[in-house]
Formats: structure tokens, sequence, C-alpha cells
């Protein structure tokens, strides 16, 4: 019994992280209908942040040296949660406005400048590699006019460009978007495992004969407040209010006045905040190692538990993502090798259950 | 009877022009580029079986590796684990000799495509009641599914893989000659079934489900037919696949697998067999070419991006739903043929 | 029940969870008949015509065609018993041609093997000939065979009305369900059609359905008419 109980609360613990990624999964789905691949590599990031916050940004303290220190690591660390979830935002928003809104309304001129840099960047990197003196200066330089270069060249590509209504195309997008983060990660952050030290107190206690971790509830409560805000901001602000008007009808929220490219740019940023955050607790409290396809199987994990709520449905995103964690520990107690299959097993029972998830409405088409 | 000679024809002259070309390319160029030879050939065998699902029918399926995994690890069950039993009592099943190797690969072929092609039934008749994303997902789950089970089967290696499987027709890279004469079948198949006015109901059921069901259309069957003949033919080139490398691993079967063969659909057009061929071909060799040292490190980071720039630009694939056309003499040589009898 | 009757509907009932969209209905439609169907928005015409062939299992009641109860049925096997349909809002098939948009209809008669069909065997090169020349020998009919090999998205609205009319023909119907068929036209273009609708039925010996608004293109072509509410 206590076993079970303790394997729970681990599940509970796991099943509050999918549930947070899940979340940017659901929201964006619910008002692009577009399955946001890269939203795993978002929490990849945070986890990034995390470590370079926690290792050479911010002055954190050694508690094994200095144990009174605690208290400036509690406020270091909030700060770190803070930046996270801001740099993570900043990149959902980045994604959406460069990759997902040019394929929504239209390749732009703005968007050829950006890509044109984006490929310009690893051939710099590379010129830089090669050459002998470092001449950092006349690299950004070069770099800059080849991103100039490939902007008349991809604006006369272009020139004819309807914008893409094929999921197929949306998905393929995200899934190269999702490649894009995890090897620059590679190239940036190396291969190398990493990982975070201990920033915070630790202390175990038993309730019940159920042993709790402190870090890891840590985990539990601030994924808790993070849901409530996000529940409060979605239910009663304006744009909340605005994004659930778009998950209805796009075109119709358009014609009422709705900016939906500022709205859907909003989103991106709360669902991406959301996996910062969590990818940052992940590494600081876990003792994980952070590596550039960090992301990955949590995001598969995480997508699959938004599909079991219902794609698009919040309050779903949430429930499935605690179904999963416990489902996922409950049998990793007990056959641990079938660990990744119990997901996808689950969601294909589920989706032929009930195609909408547990949660989502079902609609039929109309003839 | 003159049909069935010209189809007889056809299929000497195609088996004739792999051979002569195999000698030719053995002959002349290094062991390395065979191997990416054989691996373009695989892929792009995957693509056009995938564009058969994907791009003809309009089904949504990116868990295609599951299928090649299955077929991989029949076809090696067969040459490894069942042959040493049956080779007792038939004694020509031997391997080392020419009719006894190429007698097993064919075998093994038969064996890996009939299991994949069970395997895609399996998937494809419960995942119909689903649409658009969520087969897709479903088709992932499959395929990871697929993945997971076969991680642990200790009959098969489980996560150490499968190895070795026995190296069939590997000398005088032969190989070629049959990963080849399989994406001829395939293209072939593909181009059959379109081009006749029978197949147009794949097309009628990606083009609008509810109105070819309102036109007599089983859609049902349709999409099932798609699966099982796309898994079955994703099976083919697994056993090839497993019988080229001496060995399989199950990592080689993975969700980035899958990717890249959706991938390569997309690219080439949905819809497209020209298309996913060439895709296939071009995205696999591209990649190996630029293995060189200086790009190495950026290869994947470049070609990521080269992917989304494309996507953005080209959302239609290079050929979006069309063909690429033999020259128009060639064309009409071609029907004068087929009008004759 | 007489021989006359081709289709009837005996106090059909269809709810969508408590909601009765059509509730105790009851039609019939002899052989030869041209009837109309008229009804305010919501009245639930469209759901019958989804009862009839198939898209719908009624809750309560009995659809029979020429004889035989459909409940259940599929809509393909309906289609093949004789009874098709077109469309309120248009449903071709929108990147194919007009010729294969009818064939496609066409050939649910001719069916061939997988195995004709890959190795393209005669007798699929004489169905696929016989078909080609069923299928432009109806657009002919329909006056539609200088566009056969125009992308049907690419026809013009009367046009694209016209094909779905073709497409359905095409399966040899004896009955024809036709929804709102003149939506969207102005009066000459309803001229039109009421013409080619006797037309048709004249020359493929039709029994028709129709659900209309237009109640001048009613009263001038139809028989018999059914008031829905």
């Amino acid at each position: 019994m206590q076993a079970f109980l303790q394997t729970l609360i681990y599940g509970v613990e796991t099943g509050a992280i999918y549930a947070l990624i899940a979340l940017g999964y659901t929201m964006v789905y619910g008002v692009l209908r577009l399955i946001n691949f890269a939203h795993g590599d978002v929490y990849m990031i945070g986890a990034f942040v995390g470590f370079y916050a926690c290792t050479q940004w911010l002055p954190f303290k050694d508690l094994s040296q200095h144990p009174e220190a605690a208290a400036v690591n509690i406020a270091l660390a909030l700060i770190t949660l803070f930046l996270s979830m801001l740099l993570c935002a900043l990149l959902g928003i980045t994604i959406e406005r460069f990759a997902y809104r040019p394929l929504r309304n239209g390749f732009r001129n703005a968007d050829a400048h950006f890509w044109g840099f984006v490929i310009a960047l690893p051939v710099t990197a590379f010129v830089g590699a090669m050459s002998t003196t470092k001449r950092q200066g006349a690299l950004l330089f070069a770099g800059v006019v080849i991103g100039f270069i490939m902007r008349p060249v991809m604006a006369h590509l272009t020139k004819r460009i309807k914008p893409s209504s094929s999921r197929l195309n949306a998905l393929i997008t995200a899934i190269g978007v999702s490649l894009i983060l995890e090897n620059g990660g590679i190239n940036v952050f190396g291969a190398d495992p990493k990982f975070i030290p201990d920033i915070l107190p630790k202390r175990q206690f038993s309730l019940l004969g159920v042993e709790f971790n402190s870090s890891r509830l840590i985990i539990l409560i601030i994924a808790a407040i993070l849901m409530a805000v996000l529940r409060y901001i979605v239910l009663y602000t304006r744009p909340g209010k605005a994004m659930r008007a778009i998950s209805h009808d796009i075109d119709a929220a358009k014609l009422m006045g709705i900016n939906t490219d500022r709205v859907i740019s909003f989103t991106f940023a709360l669902g991406a905040s959301l996996a910062g955050a969590a990818g940052f607790m992940v590494a600081a409290f876990t003792n994980i190692k952070v590596v550039p396809l960090f992301g990955l199987q949590p995001g598969l994990k995480a997508f699959v538990a938004a599909v079991l709520g219902g794609a698009g449905n919040i309050p779903g995103a949430a429930l499935g993502g605690l179904i999963m964690g416990v489902v996922e520990s409950l049998v990793a107690s007990r056959y641990p090798q079938w660990r990744d299959a119990v997901a996808f097993i689950l969601l294909i029972v589920i989706l032929l259950v009930r195609p909408a998830g547990l949660l989502g409405k079902n609609t039929a088409e109309k003839v | 009877m003159r049909w069935l000679l010209g189809r007889i024809g056809v299929v000497v002259l195609t088996c004739a022009i792999l051979l002569v070309a195999n000698r030719l390319l053995i002959d002349n160029i290094k062991e390395y580029y065979i191997s990416v030879l054989v691996l373009c050939g695989l892929y792009a065998t995957l693509a056009v079986s995938l564009n058969l699902i994907n791009g003809i029918t309009g089904q949504f399926s990116i868990g295609h590796a599951g299928f090649y995994a299955v077929g991989a690890y029949v076809g090696g069950a067969w040459t490894m684990l069942m042959r040493p039993l049956v080779v007792k009592s038939l004694p020509i099943l031997q391997t080392g000799t020419q009719l006894g190797d190429h007698l097993n690969l064919f075998i093994a072929l038969v064996l890996g495509t009939v299991c994949a092609g069970l395997t895609g039934l399996l998937v494809g008749l419960p995942s119909l009641r689903l649409r658009g994303d969520y087969l897709a997902i479903v088709t992932l789950g499959f395929g990871e599914v697929i993945r997971i089970v076969i991680l642990n089967m200790d009959v098969v290696g489980g996560p150490r893989g499968f190895t070795p499987i026995t190296a069939l027709v590997n000398d005088h890279g032969i190989p070629l000659v049959w990963v080849f004469g399989l994406l001829v079948v395939v293209v072939a198949f593909s181009r059959n079934l379109v081009k006749s006015a029978q197949g147009l109901k794949f097309l009628a059921v990606r083009e609008d489900e509810i109105a070819a069901d309102a036109m007599g259309v089983n859609t049902t069957r349709v999409k099932v037919t798609a699966f099982v003949i796309g898994s079955a033919f994703a099976g083919a080139a697994g056993v090839l696949y497993a019988h080229c490398q001496t060995g399989v691993n199950p990592d080689s079967f993975d969700m980035n697998t899958s990717i890249t063969v959706t991938t390569m659909v997309v690219l080439g057009g949905t819809g497209s067999i020209s298309g996913s061929l060439l895709a296939g071909i071009v995205l696999t060799a591209l990649p190996e070419l630029l293995r060189y040292d200086f790009i190495k490190d950026y290869r994947m980071v470049i070609f990521s991006t080269l992917l989304v720039v494309f996507m953005l630009t080209r959302p239609q694939g290079i050929f979006g739903h069309r063909e690429i056309a033999l020259p128009r003499f060639l064309r009409r040589l071609i029907r004068k043929k087929e009008n004759a009898p | 029940m007489s021989e006359k009757v081709l289709l009837s509907i005996d106090n059909v009932t269809m709810r969508f969870g408590g909601l009765a969209a059509v509730s105790e209905v009851n039609i019939h439609v002899d052989k030869g008949e041209l009837v109309g169907l008229i009804g305010p928005n919501g009245a639930g015409k469209t759901t019958l015509f989804n009862l009839m062939t198939g898209v719908y299992t009624p809750t309560e009641g009995d659809v029979s065609f020429d004889g035989s109860r459909l409940n259940g049925r599929k809509p393909f096997e309906i289609v093949g018993s004789g009874m098709a349909r077109t469309f309120q809002n248009i449903r071709l098939f929108k990147a194919l041609t007009a010729l294969e948009n009818v064939k496609i209809a066409a050939n649910i008669h001719r069916q061939a093997s997988l195995f004709d069909v890959v190795l393209r065997t005669p007798h699929l090169l004489k169905l696929d000939g016989e078909l080609d020349a069923f299928s432009r020998d109806l657009l002919q009919q329909m006056d539609l065979a200088d566009v056969a090999d125009v992308r049907s998205s690419d026809l013009s609205y009367g046009l694209q009305r016209r094909l779905e009319i073709a497409r359905a023909l095409a399966t040899k119907p004896k009955l024809l369900l036709l929804d709102e068929p003149a939506a969207g036209m102005n009066p000459q273009e309803k001229a039109q059609l009421m013409g080619l609708i006797r037309q048709i039925r004249e020359r493929f010996s039709l029994t028709i359905l129709l659900i209309e608004h237009d109640m001048k293109l009613v009263m001038g072509i139809c028989e018999r008419i059914y008031v829905l509410e």
C-alpha cells in the first residue's frame, strides 16, 4: 500500500510537469489547430536557461560551503524561474512570428530577412571556425552581408506564394523548427550532458509512511500556482477571452475586431513560458542531465497528454498530464521496460474509444 | 496472350537494365557510394509507398518506420531463425550458393511484405475512425509501440539489435538490383493505380470523403487498401535494409525515420509519385554527401533551416500534384504501344 | 405496397441528442414523379436527404427504396441500388477534372480488381475505355464536353452545379435527389436549370426529388410538393 502511494505521488509529480507542457500544446492547438512540435524544445531551452543562470549568470552560492545563503539562493531561484519563463516566451513569439505566421498569412519581406540571417548564421559560424585569426567584427559583417544577399533571392523565389492551409505542411514546418532548435542546441550548447548543482536546501520528510522530497514538492506547488494563474488569465482577462473566441472561430473573431495575430502571439508566449518554467524546474530539482534532446520524450508525452484530455481543451490538458504521469509511474514501477510504450498505448485506446479525447467535444463534419 | 508477353518483356527488360547498370556502377565507384545508393533506393521506396497513403489517398500517417521495422525484423527472423530449421528438409535453401541466396531473400521478402501488410491492416482498421491530426498521432504512436515491442523481444536481440543477419546477396553489389527492382515495382504500382480510372477512387477519398461515399466509393475499403499496400511496400524495403546492412537496430526505426520519410513526401509534393521518388533520393544523398568535415558540425542545422524555409516558400512541394512528364515523343510511343492490342 | 412506389419514408424521426431534427415524417415518391420538398430553414430537409442516402440512420421509422429497407445501410451501398444525390454546398472533387469527377461516379458499375489495375490487364484497359466513352458521352449530353479536362474548381459556379448533377447521373440512378440545385443562381440561370431538370428526367427516365427555396422553380416543375415544418 505504501509502495503504491509512493508511486502515486511520483506519478503526480511527473504528471504536473507533463501538464505544464501539455497546456502549451493544447492552447496552440485550440487557436490554430496546429501541433506545435517545437514546444518540447522550448522546454529544453528553459532547462538550458536555468543551467546557465545557475552556473554562470547569477551569483548562486554553494550551499555545502555557505549554508547560511539559503535565503539568497531561494530568491535567485525565483529570479531564474522568471528568467526562463521570459526567455522562453520570447522564443515562442519568435517561432510563431517567423515560422507559423508566414505559413498562415503568406511569406513577407520581413520573413525573408529573418530566414536569410538564420541561414547566414551557421555559415558565418563555419567561416569563424575555419579562420585562424579571430576577427569577429569582420565575421559579423560577413554574416550581415550574406543575410542581405539571401533576402532578394528568397523574395524572388517567393513572389507568387499563396498562404498554405495544408495541415501536413504546418506539421512539417513545426517539425523543422523543432529540428532547428535541437541541432542548433547541439552546436551552441554542445552535446555533452550538463547538470544543475543543488541550489536549494534539500529536506526529506515522511507522511503516512510516504517519503516526500522538498525539491519535488516545490515542483508541484509552483505548477499548481502557474496553472491557477493561467486559468485566471484565460477566463477573466481580455486576451484570454480573445483566445477563447479565436479557438471557436478564427474568422468570426477577426471580423469582430480582434487582432488575431497579436492574440496568437500571446498564446504562444503563455504556453512557452509554462514550458520554460517546467524545463527549469525539472533540470534544477531532479538532478537530470540537460542535453539538447532533453525535450524530445517529455514533449511527445505531454503532447499525448494534451490529446488524451482533448486537444484544445485547457482543463483537459491538465487532467491528461496528471493521468499520464500516474499511469506511467504505475506501469514503470512494475514493468520498467514498457515505460515509454504506455503513453502511446493509452493514447491509442482513448482515441479509439473517445475520438475527441476525454473532455473534448466530438464534432462530426456537416454534410 | 500478347498482353502477357508484353508484360514479361517489360520485366525482363527492366532486369536487364538494372543488371547492366549494376555492373557498370560496381566496377567504377567506391563501395561507400554503393551503400549510399542502396539507402537512396530504400528511402525512395519508403517515400513512394507513404505517398500512396498520404499523398494519393489523402490520409495522414506519420508512423511509417514501424512497418519498415516489421519488414526488417520478419525478414531477418526468416534468415537467421526459421531458415536453419527448414533447411534440413529443403537443402535448396542452403545459403552460400547463388540460387539459395536469392531464393532465401525472396522468401524473406514475401514474409516481410505480408507481415508488414497485416500490421498495416491492424493499424489501418481501427484508425479509420480518426481524421487528420488525430490519425497522424495514432500512427506515430503505433510506430513507437512497434519499436518498443521489438526492444522487448529478446529473441531478436532487443535493445542490442538483431545482428548479424547473413548478407545474402552482398557480393558483386547485387543488393542494388534488388533494391532498385523493388523501387521500380512500387513506382509502377503507384503509377498504374493513379493512371487507371479505377484508381481515381483513391484520389476521390483524398478530395472529399463524403462526396466519394455519396458517389458509391467504399471509402473504408479504399483507405484500408491504401494502408495495407503502403505498409507492405515499407516492409519489403525493411527486408532489404536488414539484409544489406547485415543487421538491424531498433534505433534505426525511431520517430526520426518516420518523420524523414514524411518530410520527403511533403517536400516532393504530396500526391506526386515522381516528387516522392526524387525527394527520397535527394534527401538521402544530400546529407550523406555533406558529410565532409567542414560542414559536418553544421549540416543538420542548415538542413533543418532549409526544410523550414522550403516549406514556407514553396508549400506545395517541388512538384505539387504534378508529375515529371516524359518527353513528348516517348509518351506518344508508349501510348501507341498500349493502345495497339 | 404498390408497384409504383419507388421511395417511401414511414414515420421517420431523427434525434441528435435530445433535439428532434425530423419528427414523424411520411413521404412517398412514385416512379417517374418529380416531387418538391420545401420548408423553412432548419425544418430538416437536408437531414431527410441524409437519412435517405445513408449518412444518418433514422432513430425511428423506416426508409425503403425500390422495395428494400435502407436503414443502416452504408451510403455507397445505397448509391449502388440506384439513388444518387447532389449537395447543398457543392462538393466536387476539386483538384480533379470534370471528366475525372464523372468517371469516379461511373466507376461504380464497372469495378476491376486491384490485380487488374496494377498489371493493366486487357480486361482493365477495356473497362477503362468503356468508362471513358460513357463519361465523355454523359458530359456531352450535359453540355459539359468543352470543359471535360478543366479542373472542377476552376469551373464557373453554374457549371459546377451542372457537373454535380452530371456526376450523380453517372451512377445511373433511378431516383435523383437534388439539394437546392438553384441556390445562388440568377433568374436566367434558374430558368436554364428548370429546362435541364425536365430534360434529364425525360432522357434518363428519372424520378426526381428536389429541395428548393425558390417557389417559382418548385411550382414550375414539380408535380407534387411536400412541405416540411
